[in-house]
């Protein structure tokens, strides 16, 4: 398979990206609006004009690997399917009660989320398990069978299933599929415990119904897209990327498409995964900026942190508690609303703001001179000499200086009673402290440190913001990769298949039955492999188990990364004290004597053991080209007004170093080099970016 | 202060400031035992300059530790002056007048230095396990019932921990290993907090922290001082009378705006309960401070600045200014209404602005059982102590419906129905929306929630009650109805009383009914459609859709515009005579 082209297939909100991968030749790509009424559309235009393109036939693909954003639009835009909601008795408000909790403080209007199923389609049947999955009160069944009509009548398309505690015990919402099987279609009832077999009833509901909202019509997409990919002749195995950068096939995809909302950032991650294998890199930092959002992602040891839970459609968009909690298997990556398009202004008290508001790219910032009037990062940019006016997207859009200059000057300048340079230093300034804020604390929250880290900088703005943020994170080396803006596509071809699965069960380590434990991950490998097999063999499957603990009596569980099994007879309870007590320790610099230990929920992954390349050797240095010419900048670390040589990417010699003040352009974004950093390609054509003296 | 690098450094000082004390808010949630602390935030986090002015306080679950918190410093400060403090030392209290209202609470305080000298100091608070004493208890009747009383002292001196002090802690406190454990958190993330703040001053120069402290409190006291400058001037008056625990107490404020600044007193209130729901005035001054910002000027960041705005002033021995010796653990249940009381002085200065009344003090569960408590078995009785929180209807808007089972003005998380089944014998049989209790209005209060809970071995157990709004209920607003009054009682039928210690016999169950919020404007201004889908969704019975909105439905639930019409013309004519008789 691996001696076959590859294709990769990105849908984002606004356009369709391919990929084509063939062995020996250079890489092909293809930009399309995406077609939103029938997404699939786009792609096989794309598909037909890549492979014209490449003089390839459909039937010489030897795999197609595609992500979309079309689950997470269908929640944020609310245009899921009829979906209905069973629960236990007593029970369906859970879903609207949520948290109990306001996200806003201080905010008397605000206003929570509707729930994806509204109180009428929110169903009880009488059945009740405990904790520990016994039966407390059976399952109604003739309640059951009343409702089966009611459905139908409602013109209900999708069905989610959450008892409680049914994370610990499935009898009873299996037992209701069966009986309401003949009202709908099996495959469109979700069960909690198929889907999110995790304990807290809220985040499970929620996850359960987000997938049975996106369920029918991701069925239908990817079932047209199928077809049509075999109409054209393509008889390639297809394979879905989800949440947490892994790939999937499309029949699991199916049953569980919530598993692939966030794909497009999680094939960035990946992008980032592959740069930091052939770079060498131990711990790096992905920093992904585009025109409203930067999203940055810890990367040690060529792994992508990961995390399990995750929030969608967020109201307020940054807020943390106003969108829909899913709990899947995620890359770890904070998001904060600062990108080229980001809004400035001066609050009441005389503060510089930057974002979350962007003014996107339709008007877009007021140097596009389509409209747009507020002051953005793009117009500091471009007033601080970052951005070509003449250069930017290849030339295709001209900037008007003087519309950005207007713009900060009225929103920024005069407020603050600064020169409009001055002004375009602070936007940019507090767009950068933002952004370093949000890695500081994320990296703060997985118990590790930016500090020492090689930064990874793609997407469009990352790599005229990379250097600045890199001094704020006491960061020396900075990658940008070759084609830097381009984005999450490439990242796709370097995902390997997974999958993860969960079960929550309590268990104190200090009465750990080590066989119960051994039972329990045997049927989470049974099920990953049994996902799997169809498309990987099971013998290049690498394991990966971790178990969520905390001291008895905390709230919060820490992940924590176990030996491989099994467990009977090796004093089990103290092996995972062990790694718990590591990895507390980590986090919190400190253990806690004298108290017991529990586990809460257990994870098992499995996934193909991919090659990824090796590092490439260093280049032999080459002497620096002449600047094609010169331009003044201001460097915002210390407002001084420099001289920058200005290259072009295409033209910079490999192994050619250049230094700082200097500024590298390329079709999709312009690399800057401040004063005290250097800069040249390495032998895979990424922009290396090393600071001359360490801080 | 001219120049641009140095006016946006000084403004990245301030974010940076207040990230790092979120950070240290972070630390202290995720690592913290008591669920109060990590479900609900209860607990705060801030830095101050060495006079002891607040500069950056974390946004946490309480507006309760806001002037509190603020205010120990400066306490900790007179009790020991910089001049004494050395690096490694590290302070702590729990007293509830120069801390944060309650033994509960322990505030733990770090004075930093950098090269020597003392630049700043972080105080954080938490709301531990427990506390000895009667526990979680309204039942107290003087402070001394109430736990372990720990005066302003060092928990460690130059590195070496106050061992003394933390073996009077494990002896005196039912849970040690936890407060220990919290006692910890609170050291480590005041630990973290000073390692950010060292790590920005060298960053960007600074030996110390006058220039932007100074800025940070003018610019924010300016902001402040305008924001109320552009509001009418006068004097407004209101009161409520809500439950309270031996008898009804009467809760009464005079809001005066004067200028850049906004005085409370409150003349006229209750005196004391000879129970623990007495407020001391710092957590008094914290609710004030709270409600009047969040109507008025929620975007600006708490510091000394800000809360120098305001002005609270209360007779002492009042309920509202609770002296030594009163019992003060459950001053929450005073606390949080105090934003409705100052809503019906502010309602009357800026009209279509406030929320009407709501549930407002929090219906969290205590529930336990044990030895004494509820039975007579020593050791063999099952002991074990639970708090979930939980909130009944918030007050409507004047443009939006009230939130349901939503806190206000606290800003608590619940615990899930399945961790407490977990980690307890109980089983919540119930737990959904209370139809028909959200206060009728042109917008409707917030529903309260019906939570019935049992104990899966049958056995007894009980629940420290300190419920309100049982016996007057949240008030509407603008000619809103009020919401329904809260209930407890057993599944039996007997009625359960709101406050005190309560044993729900073996084999019975719990039925908690909690109350909803008032409603804002006349229930037969609200748009028929709403009222169709507030019946069609459940929340409202035909009678109070026909009765109360005067909205008529034709066969197809929607509704009948001329028969509403005719019913709410009426039902106005009747309600003018009811209230005009002559």
């Amino acid at each position: 398979m691996s001696s076959l082209p590859r294709l990769a297939v990105d849908i984002g909100g606004t356009f369709t990206d391919l990929v084509l991968d063939i062995p020996g030749r250079e890489a092909l790509s293809a930009k399309l609006l995406t077609t939103h009424a029938a997404p699939e559309r786009a792609v096989l235009d794309g598909v037909a004009a890549i492979l014209g393109q490449a003089g390839l036939a459909p039937a010489e693909i030897g795999l197609v690997i595609h992500g979309t954003t079309l689950a997470t639009n269908a929640l944020i835009e609310r245009k899921g399917a009829r979906t209905a909601l069973l629960t236990t008795d007593g029970f369906r408000d859970s879903l609207e009660i949520a948290y109990e909790h306001r996200f806003e403080q201080y905010d008397l209007y605000m206003e929570r989320p509707e729930p994806l199923v509204p109180r009428p389609w929110r169903f009880e049947v009488p059945e009740r398990l405990a904790a520990d999955g016994s039966v407390l009160l059976p399952l109604d069944e003739a309640a059951l069978a009343a409702l089966g009509p009611r459905l139908v009548e409602e013109g209900v398309e999708a069905l989610a299933i959450c008892f409680l505690h049914a994370y610990a015990n499935p009898v009873h919402e299996r037992r209701a599929r069966e009986l309401l099987a003949g009202w709908l279609r099996p495959e469109a009832i979700c069960l909690s415990s198929e889907v999110c077999p995790e304990i807290r009833e809220y985040d499970r509901a929620s996850t359960t119904v987000a997938n049975a909202y996106v369920l029918p019509l991701m069925e239908r997409y990817l079932g047209a897209l199928e077809a049509g990919l075999a109409a054209l002749g393509c008889r390639a195995p297809l394979l879905m990327m989800m949440s947490s950068g892994g790939m999937t096939t499309l029949a699991t995809a199916r049953r569980f498409p919530i598993r692939l909302v966030e794909s497009g950032p999680a094939g960035g991650a990946m992008l980032a995964r592959l740069i930091a294998a052939q770079s060498g890199i131990e711990h790096a930092l992905a920093f992904d900026m585009g025109g409203t959002t930067a999203k940055l992602t810890l990367i040690d040891d060529l792994a992508p942190q990961q995390a399990r839970s995750f929030e969608v459609a967020r109201a307020a968009r940054f807020l943390k508690g106003s969108g829909i909690p899913l709990r899947i298997p995620v890359i770890d990556m904070v998001e904060i609303g600062a990108g080229g398009g980001s809004i400035a202004r001066v609050d009441a008290l005389g503060r510089l703001a930057v974002g979350p508001e962007s003014a996107g790219a339709d008007p877009g910032p007021a140097c596009y001179g389509r409209g747009g009037r507020a002051a953005t990062v793009t117009d500091a940019d471009l007033l601080i000499g970052r951005i070509d006016p003449e250069g930017f997207a290849g030339g295709r859009i001209s900037l008007d200086p003087a519309a950005a200059r207007r713009a900060v000057e009225t929103d920024v300048a005069l407020p603050l009673r600064l020169g409009p340079e001055a002004a375009a230093c602070g936007i940019t300034e507090m767009v950068s402290e933002a952004m370093a804020a949000a890695a500081r604390v994320h990296a703060a929250e997985c118990g590790k440190e930016t500090a020492g880290r090689t930064m990874i900088a793609f997407g469009g703005a990352a790599p005229l913001h990379a250097a600045r943020l890199a001094q704020r994170l006491g960061i020396s080396r900075i990658v940008v990769p070759r084609g830097a803006g381009v984005g999450s596509a490439h990242g796709f071809l370097a995902a390997p298949l997974s999958y993860e699965v969960v079960r929550s069960r309590l268990m104190s380590l200090a009465e750990l039955d080590a066989r119960a434990l051994d039972a329990l991950f045997a049927e989470m490998r049974a099920e990953a492999e049994a996902i799997l097999a169809p498309a990987a063999p099971v013998a290049s499957l690498e394991e990966r188990r971790q178990a969520f603990m905390r001291y008895r009596g905390q709230g919060h569980e820490v992940a924590v990364p176990l030996p491989p099994g099994p467990y009977a007879g090796r004093d089990a309870g103290r092996l995972l004290r062990a790694g718990f007590e590591a990895t507390y320790r980590a986090l919190y610099g400190r253990l806690i004597p004298g108290l017991e230990v529990e586990a809460l929920t257990w994870t098992l992954s499995l996934a193909e053991a991919k090659p990824l390349p090796a590092r490439l050797p260093p280049l032999p240095p080459a002497p620096a080209p002449a600047a094609a010419r010169q331009r003044r900048i201001i460097d915002p670390a210390t407002g001084a007004v420099v001289e920058a040589d200005v290259f072009d990417r295409a033209q910079l010699p490999p192994g050619a170093r250049i230094r700082g003040p200097a500024l590298v352009q390329e079709e999709a974004t312009t690399t800057v080099i401040p004063p005290g950093f250097s800069a040249a390609h390495d032998a895979a054509g990424h922009l290396v970016l090393e600071a001359e003296a360490a801080a | 202060m001219s120049g641009a690098p140095s006016e946006i450094a000084l403004q990245i000082i301030w974010n940076r400031l207040i990230a790092v004390v979120e950070e240290q808010a972070q630390t202290l949630v995720r690592t913290a035992f008591s669920t109060s602390a990590r479900e609900a935030g209860d607990i705060s986090a801030g830095v101050f300059d060495p006079e002891g002015r607040m500069l950056a306080q974390a946004v946490t679950g309480t507006p309760g530790h806001v002037n509190s918190m603020a205010r120990s410093v400066g306490h900790f400060l007179q009790a020991f002056p910089p001049a004494s403090l050395r690096e490694g030392d590290i302070l702590i209290t729990n007293d509830p007048w120069k801390g944060t209202g309650h033994l509960f609470d322990l505030t733990v305080v770090t004075p930093v230095f950098l090269a020597g000298r003392l630049v700043a100091l972080f105080a954080s608070t938490t709301h531990v396990v427990d506390i000895g004493g009667l526990g979680a208890s309204a039942e107290g009747r003087q402070i001394y019932h109430e736990g372990l009383y720990i005066p302003l002292m060092h928990l460690a001196r130059q590195g070496e921990l106050n061992e003394d002090l933390l073996a009077l802690v494990r002896a005196n406190v039912r849970e040690p290993v936890q407060v220990l454990g919290d006692i910890h958190a609170l050291i480590a993330c005041n630990r973290k907090g000073a390692e950010r703040l060292v790590a920005m001053m060298r960053e960007f120069g600074l030996t110390d922290l006058s220039q932007p402290a100074e800025a940070i409190i003018a610019r924010s006291r300016r902001a402040m001082g305008e924001a109320i400058a552009r509001l009418p001037q006068g004097s407004w008056s209101a009161s409520m009378t809500i439950d309270g625990f031996e008898a009804p107490v009467t809760l009464a404020a005079r809001l005066t705006i004067a200028g850049d600044r906004v005085l409370v007193d409150y003349a006229g209130t209750s005196g004391l309960s000879r129970y623990a729901i007495n407020c001391p005035l710092c957590y008094t001054e914290a609710y004030t401070c709270f409600a009047i910002k969040a109507a008025i000027a929620p975007w600006i960041p708490n510091n000394t600045g800000t809360l120098d705005a305001v002005v609270v002033t209360a007779p002492e021995n009042s309920i509202v200014n609770a002296p030594h010796p009163a019992a003060v653990f459950a001053r929450s249940v005073i606390g949080h209404m105090l934003p409705d009381l100052i809503y019906g002085c502010l309602d009357q200065a800026l009209p279509e602005t406030v929320p009407a009344e709501g549930t407002s003090s929090l219906w969290n569960l205590t529930l336990l059982a044990g030895h004494g408590l509820t039975g007579s078995g020593g050791s063999a009785t099952r002991a074990f102590t639970v708090t979930t929180f939980h909130s009944g209807g918030a007050g409507a808007r004047p443009r939006q419906d009230g939130l349901s089972a939503t806190p206000f003005p606290s800003g608590v998380r619940n615990v899930p129905v399945e961790i407490t089944e977990a980690i307890t014998p109980l089983v919540i049989w119930r737990k959904e929306l209370r139809c028909g209790s959200g206060g009728p209005g042109r917008q409707r209060g917030g529903l309260g929630q019906r939570m019935v809970v049992g104990r899966r071995d049958g056995e007894a157990f009980a629940l420290q009650a300190r419920f309100e709004r049982v016996r007057f209920p949240a008030r509407g607003r603008a000619g809103g109805w009020p919401g329904a009054a809260g209930r407890l009682s057993l599944a039996s039928g007997a009625p359960v009383a709101a406050k005190g210690l309560q044993v729900i016999p073996a084999g019975d169950r719990l039925v908690v009914e909690m109350p909803g919020g008032g409603g804002y404007g006349d229930p037969l201004d609200r748009d028929p459609a709403l009222v169709a889908r507030d019946l069609r969704y459940g929340l409202i019975e035909e009678a109070e859709a026909r009765e109360v909105y005067g909205v008529i439905l034709g066969p197809d639930g929607e509704p009948d515009g001329p028969a509403t019409d005719r019913q709410r013309a009426a039902l106005r004519t009747a309600r003018a005579s009811a209230a005009d008789p002559g």
